[in-house]
C-alpha cells in the first residue's frame, strides 16, 4: 500500500491494529453490517457480513489464510472473490478498501450503494 | 521450467493419482497420458451393471475429454506405448511418437489370464476387462443363444450374470468345488449357487476345462472327463495378472508385478508404479480401494511432499449382482484359536458368520443381509476389541441406538428414496445416492462436501457409508483408520500430540512450522484442536489463542441463527436462592433478553442478546456474584444433582453438596469436547448421572463412580469405574478422570467414544490400578485450574481492550459517526 491520502471517495473506518490478525470487526451501516477481514499477512477485505446460505455473521467464523469459515453451518467464504469454496455455491458482495499507514478506508460505495437501495 | 510426467496407462488407478496430484498441487508438472483404449478414463468396475443392462457407457465415465483439456493434460487416447528408454527418458510409442520425461508413472493395470489350452483363439472366445469386451458380448448376445462361462469367481458370475440378462442361456465351469472359494467359504458359496440357479444360470462344479472346440468359430467346451458343452460364446475368467510387459522390457525389476516400495517407486528412482501392475511388499492387490491408497501416496510424493507412506491394504469384496447380497473380508479359514460366530438360516436366505481371534474379528462372510459388512469391515481393520459386545454382534450395529433416524435399521438399501438419511441437514437417500452417482463420489469426505449428509452431528455417518458401499459396490474407499486431523495435515491427532509433548512448542505458528502444515495458517478444523493440545500441555505459560476459537468460546455465548447470544450463569450444582433469581430478573428485565429458559442442564439461559451487550449484563452478572456456565464451551458444562439426604426419604448422601463440591473444583476447565457431571443421591439416580461423562451414585457404604456415558446423539450408558467411600476420594477420582481425558483423547471426541476407543480397561489401568498415577493426575489437574479458573465474563467485563472487540469497529448509523467519517 503506498503512503498517499486515501482520496476523495474513501472513509476511513478504523486502524488495523483494532482488529485482531486473522480476525474481523463489523462497520454498522443502515440495512446490513460490512465486515472488515484481516487476513493472512494483514491483508485487509470488506464483505458484507453475510454469509449467502442462511446469513450467517460471517465476522464471527474462523479466518485462516484469505478465507472465512461461517460460524452458523461451517461453509467457506474465499475473501478475495467472496465467493464460497466448491461444493456449496454462492457469493458475498465485496467492497472496495484499503490500508494506509495503518488506517482502514472503506470505498464509499458501500455506503452509497446501501442509501441506494 | 515446468517438469514432464508421462503415464503410461489410463485406468482408475493412474488417473486417480492425477487426480489426487492435481488437488495438491495443479501446475507443477506438464502431463501427458498414454491409454490405448479409445476413451477418457472410467470406472472399470461398473462394466458389469452394463453387461446387465443397468448401465450405460456414458453413466460409468469418470473423466472426460473435456477434463483433460481443462486441466491442461494432453490425452493420446488410442495409442500404445511400446517401449520405455530409461537411458534417454522418453517412452516411445505405437506411432513412432517419443515423449520424454522427468517423472514416469506406469499405470497399466492387468491382463486376463488365458488358460494354455487349444482353441483360445477362436472367433467367440472373450474375456472381460474393458468396454470393448462388453460390447462385444452385446453383440455376441443378438445373434448366439448359447455361452459358457469358465471360472466362478467374482469377475465370472458377473458375467454370467450379465449375460442370463441378456437373454443367453448361461453355464459356468469352475474349478473348485465352491463359488468364489477365495472370498467364501461352503456354506455361503452354497447358498449364492442355489439362488443363482434360481436365476436359470447352470453350473458344473469341479470341471476342469480341456478345450475349446470349433473350426473358425467356437461351438463348444470340451472338458477332461470328456463332457462337450456346446457353445456360442465363451467368456474366459480364471483371473487376472499383472501386466508387467512394458516395464520388464525396459529393465525395471519386476517378480509377479513391478516392484515398488512404500512411496510406490520402482527400482528407477524416476519411475512410479500404481494399480494392478504393481507388487508392493509381495502382494498385487485386485480391487479399487487399494488402489485409491496408492494412488494418495504415489501423488504426495510426486508432489515433492514426501510425507506419505502406503503400508500394505486389507481389503473386502462385494458382488455386483443385483439382488443377491454378499460380503466377504479378511480371513475366514478357521484355524488354531479362531472362534466362529454364526448365524444360518436357508429359509430366509441369511448367513453370517464372523471369526474372531483374541476378541477381535479376523474375517467376515455375509450372504443375504450385509447390511453391516462395512461396520464388521471397520472393526476388523481398527482391531476393536469385541468382547463386550460379543453377544449381539451379530444382530448388527442398528442395536446401538443413535438418535434421528428411528425406524430405520431394516437396511439403508430397502429405504425408500426420499428417506431421511441425515436428520441435521435434511439430506435424504435419493439426493445422496444421486450425487454419489452424477458426481462421481467415492468417499464419506467427498459425500459430507457436495450432500452436507453427515456432516453435522455425524451419527449417520454408519447410513452413509452403507450407502456409499451398495452405490458402488467394492469401488467404495473406505475412511483410513489414522485420519488425518483436517485436509492442512498428513498427521492424525495422536500424531500431533505426541509431537507436543516431546518439544518445546508453545505457539501455533511454531508447531504449524514444525509440522510442516501445508496451509499458512491451517482452517477452523485443526487451529481450535492445536489450540487446545497446546493449552493442555502447556497449562502455565500458553497464550490461549482466541482466534483459533470457535466463536462460542471467543464470545462466551452460544451464537443462535440470528447471530444473537444466548447467557447462562452458572447455578453451582442447579442449587439458587431468592437473590440470585431477582439479579437474573433484573438483567434480564434490563437488557430486554427476548426469552427466559431453564435448561436440561438444571439453569437458566437467557436468549437473543446482542453481542454489543455482552459484557454489560455480565458486569451486572458478576456484582451478583454469578460466574459464567460456559455452557457455549469445550469445557466442564453443568454438574446436575437431586435433593438427596438432606430432603430425600431415600437418600444417602448429600449428592447437592457434593455436586457444587465437584462443580467448583472443575468448572472452567478447558477440555477436548464438552463434559457433563451428575450426582444422584440412591440408585433412583433422579440426577441421570449414568448417562453423564462422569457420573456420581450415592450408595449408603458410598460412593459408585461412572464414567463414559452421553445421552446426546448416540445414547451410551456409563460404565462403572469403581466404588469409593468418602467425598475425597470422590474429588480424586473426578480430577485424575478428567485430566486423563483431557491429555489422552482427541478433539472433539467426547468421553463415551474416547473411553469405547481405548477400553474401560485402559482407563482402569491408569486411575484404579496405579495410585501414584491417579494422584499425579489429579495434581496435574488441579494446576491447570489455577489459571483456568478465572471467570472469562468478569475479564471480559472489566479489560476496556477486550471489551472493543464486541463493539463495531465503526458505527456509521450514528450520525457523529458519519459526519466523522465524512469530513
Ligand atoms: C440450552 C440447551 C437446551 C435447553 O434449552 O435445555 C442446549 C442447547 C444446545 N445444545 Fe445441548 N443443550 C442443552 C442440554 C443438552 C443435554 C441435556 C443435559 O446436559 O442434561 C444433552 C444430552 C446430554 C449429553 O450431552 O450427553 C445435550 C446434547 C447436545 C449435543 C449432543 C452431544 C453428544 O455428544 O451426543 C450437542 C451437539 C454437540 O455438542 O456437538 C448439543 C449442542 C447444543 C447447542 C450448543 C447447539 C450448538 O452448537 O449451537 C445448543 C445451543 C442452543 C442455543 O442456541 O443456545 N447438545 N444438550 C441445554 C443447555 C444445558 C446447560 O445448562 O448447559
Ligand atoms: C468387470 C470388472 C468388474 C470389477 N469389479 C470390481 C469391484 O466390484 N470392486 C473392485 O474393487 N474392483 C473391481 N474390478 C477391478 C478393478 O476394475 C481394477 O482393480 C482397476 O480397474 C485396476 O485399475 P488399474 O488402473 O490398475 O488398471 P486399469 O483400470 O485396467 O487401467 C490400466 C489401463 O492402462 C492401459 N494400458 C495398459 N498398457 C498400456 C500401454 N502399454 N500403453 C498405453 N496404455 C496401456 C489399459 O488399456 C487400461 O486402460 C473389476 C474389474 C472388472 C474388469
Ligand atoms: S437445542 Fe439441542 S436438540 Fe434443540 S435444536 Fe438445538 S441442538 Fe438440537
Ligand atoms: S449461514 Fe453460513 S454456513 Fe449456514
Amino acid at each position: 500500500m503506498s503512503n498517499h491520502a486515501p482520496g476523495e471517495n474513501w472513509v476511513s473506518v478504523g486502524k488495523l491494529e483494532d482488529i485482531p490478525p486473522l480476525g474481523a470487526r463489523i462497520v454498522r451501516r443502515e440495512g446490513g453490517n460490512i465486515a472488515i477481514f484481516r487476513a493472512e499477512g494483514d491483508r485487509i477485505y470488506a464483505l458484507e457480513n453475510r454469509c449467502p446460505h442462511k446469513g450467517g455473521p460471517l465476522s464471527e467464523g474462523i479466518v485462516h489464510g484469505c478465507r472465512v469459515t461461517c460460524p452458523l453451518h461451517n461453509w467457506v467464504i474465499d475473501l478475495d472473490s467472496g465467493e464460497a469454496v466448491g461444493p456449496d455455491e454462492g457469493v458475498v458482495k465485496r467492497y472496495d478498501v484499503k490500508l494506509i499507514d495503518g488506517e482502514i478506508y472503506l470505498h464509499d460505495a458501500a455506503l452509497k450503494a446501501q442509501e441506494a437501495a | 521450467m515446468t517438469q514432464k510426467l508421462v503415464v503410461v496407462g489410463n485406468g482408475m488407478a493412474g488417473m486417480r493419482t492425477i487426480e489426487e496430484l492435481l488437488k495438491i498441487t495443479p501446475d507443477l508438472y506438464d502431463i501427458t497420458v498414454f491409454g490405448d483404449e479409445p476413451y477418457g478414463n472410467y470406472n472399470r468396475i461398473l462394466l458389469s451393471p452394463v453387461l446387465a443392462g443397468e448401465k450405460t457407457i456414458d453413466d460409468i465415465m469418470l473423466n472426460t475429454e473435456e477434463w483433460y483439456a481443462e486441466n491442461n493434460i494432453t490425452l493420446r487416447k488410442g495409442v500404445k506405448v511400446t517401449e520405455i528408454r530409461r537411458d534417454r527418458r522418453v517412452v516411445i510409442a505405437e506411432d513412432g511418437s517419443e515423449t520424454p520425461y522427468d517423472r514416469l508413472l506406469i499405470a497399466t493395470g492387468s491382463r486376463p489370464f488365458i488358460l494354455p489350452i487349444e482353441g483360445v483363439g477362436l472367433q467367440g472366445v472373450l474375456t472381460f476387462r474393458d468396454i470393448h469386451d462388453v460390447n462385444q458380448m452385446l453383440a455376441a448376445a443378438k445373434t448366439g443363444k448359447k455361452a459358457v462361462v469358465i471360472g466362478g469367481g467374482l469377475l465370472g458370475l458377473e458375467a454370467a450374470n450379465g449375460l442370463a440378462k441378456n437373454g443367453m442361456d448361461v453355464t459356468v465351469v469352475h474349478l473348485m468345488d465352491t463359488l468364489m472359494e477365495r472370498q467364501l467359504d461352503a456354506a455361503a458359496g452354497a447358498m449364492l449357487k442355489a439362488s443363482l440357479e434360481q436365476r436359470d444360470l447352470k453350473f458344473l462344479m469341479e470341471a476342469k476345462t480341456k478345450a475349446i472346440v470349433g473350426r473358425d468359430k467356437v461351438e463348444a467346451v470340451e472338458l477332461e472327463d470328456g463332457r462337450k458343452i456346446p457353445a456360442d460364446l465363451v467368456v474366459m475368467a480364471v483371473g487376472i495378472k499383472p501386466n508387467i510387459e512394458l516395464a520388464q522390457k525396459a529393465g525395471l525389476y519386476c517378480e509377479r508385478g513391478i516392484v515398488v516400495d512404500d512411496t510406490m517407486l520402482t527400482y528407477d528412482g524416476r519411475i512410479y508404479a500404481v494399480g494392478e501392475c504393481v507388487q508392493h511388499r509381495g502382494v498385487a492387490y485386485g480391487l479399487v480401494a487399494p488402489l485409491f491408497e496408492q494412488a494418495k501416496v504415489c501423488a504426495n510424493h510426486l508432489a515433492r511432499k514426501a510425507t506419505a507412506a502406503y503400508k500394505g491394504s486389507v481389503t473386502s469384496t462385494k458382488l455386483k449382482v443385483t439382488g443377491i447380497d454378499l460380503f466377504s473380508a479378511g480371513d475366514f479359514a478357521g484355524g488354531e484359536g479362531v472362534e466362529e460366530i454364526v448365524l444360518k438360516d436357508p429359509y430366509g436366505g441369511v448367513y453370517k458368520k464372523l471369526c474372531i481371534k483374541d476378541n477381535k474379528i479376523r474375517g467376515a462372510v455375509l450372504y443375504g443381509d450385509t447390511m453391516d459388512g462395512p461396520w464388521y469391515f471397520q472393526l476388523m481393520r481398527e482391531g476393536t476389541d469385541i468382547s463386550e459386545i460379543r453377544d449381539h454382534l451379530l444382530f448388527g450395529q442398528a442395536h446401538l441406538g443413535d438418535s434421528g433416524h428411528g425406524g430405520q435399521e431394516s437396511g439403508v438399501a430397502l429405504l425408500s428414496d426420499d428417506a431421511e438419511i441425515c436428520g441435521c441437514n435434511g439430506v435424504c437417500k435419493g439426493e445422496i445416492v444421486d450425487a454419489i452417482v452424477e458426481k462421481k463420489l467415492f468417499t464419506l469426505d467427498d459425500v459430507r462436501a457436495h450432500t452436507k449428509a453427515s456432516s453435522s452431528c455425524g451419527s449417520c455417518t454408519g447410513l452413509v457409508e452403507q450407502l456409499l458401499a451398495t452405490t458402488l459396490g467394492g469401488d467404495y474407499s473406505e475412511t483410513p483408520k489414522e485420519k488425518p486431523i483436517c485436509a492442512c495435515t498428513d498427521l492424525s491427532h495422536d500424531a500431533v500430540r505426541e509431537v507436543i509433548n516431546t518439544q518445546e512448542i508453545k505457539t501455533i505458528p511454531e508447531l504449524m512450522a514444525f509440522l510442516e502444515w501445508k496451509t499458512p495458517n491451517g482452517c477452523a478444523t485443526c487451529r481450535p484442536a492445536l489450540n487446545y493440545y497446546l493449552l493442555c500441555r502447556w497449562p502455565e505459560d500458553y497464550e490461549d489463542d482466541s482466534q483459533s476459537r470457535f466463536i462460542n468460546e471467543r464470545a462466551h455465548g452460544n451464537i443462535q441463527k440470528d447471530g444473537t447470544y444466548s447467557v447462562v450463569p452458572r447455578m453451582w450444582g442447579g442449587v439458587t436462592t431468592p437473590d440470585e433469581l431477582r439479579a437474573i430478573a433484573d438483567v434480564a428485565e434490563k437488557y430486554k433478553v427476548r426469552e427466559v429458559k431453564v435448561t436440561g442442564g438444571q439453569r437458566i439461559d437467557l436468549f437473543g442478546v446482542e453481542k454489543e451487550d455482552l459484557p454489560e449484563i455480565w458486569r451486572d452478572l458478576s456484582k451478583a456474584g454469578f460466574v459464567s456456565g460456559h455452557a457455549y464451551g469445550k469445557a466442564l458444562r453443568t454438574v446436575k444433582t437431586c435433593v438427596g439426604s438432606q430432603w430425600c426419604r431415600f437418600g444417602t448422601q448429600d449428592s447437592t453438596g457434593l455436586g457444587i463440591k465437584l462443580e467448583q473444583m472443575t468448572w472452567g476447565s478447558w477440555m477436548p469436547h464438552k463434559f457433563k457431571m451428575a450426582v444422584s443421591g440412591c440408585p433412583r439416580n433422579c440426577a441421570e448421572a449414568t448417562i453423564k461423562d462422569f457420573g456420581v451414585v450415592c450408595v449408603e457404604s458410598g460412593y459408585e463412580l461412572h464414567i463414559g456415558g452421553n445421552g446426546g446423539i448416540k445414547v451410551r450408558v456409563t460404565d462403572l469405574l469403581t466404588k469409593v467411600e468418602t467425598e475425597e476420594e470422590v474429588l480424586e477420582y473426578t480430577a485424575a478422570f478428567i485430566q486423563l481425558y483431557r491429555e489422552e483423547a482427541h478433539y472433539l471426541e467426547r468421553t463415551a467414544p474416547w473411553v469405547e476407543r481405548v477400553g474401560l480397561a485402559y482407563v482402569k489401568k491408569k486411575i484404579l490400578d496405579d495410585p501414584e498415577n491417579r494422584k499425579a493426575l489429579r495434581d496435574r489437574f488441579l494446576k491447570s485450574q489455577r489459571r483456568a479458573q478465572i471467570d472469562p465474563w468478569k475479564e471480559n467485563a472489566t479489560s476496556p481492550q477486550r471489551q472493543a472487540q464486541f463493539k463495531p469497529l465503526r458505527d456509521l448509523t450514528r450520525q457523529q459517526d458519519l459526519e466523522g467519517a465524512n469530513a
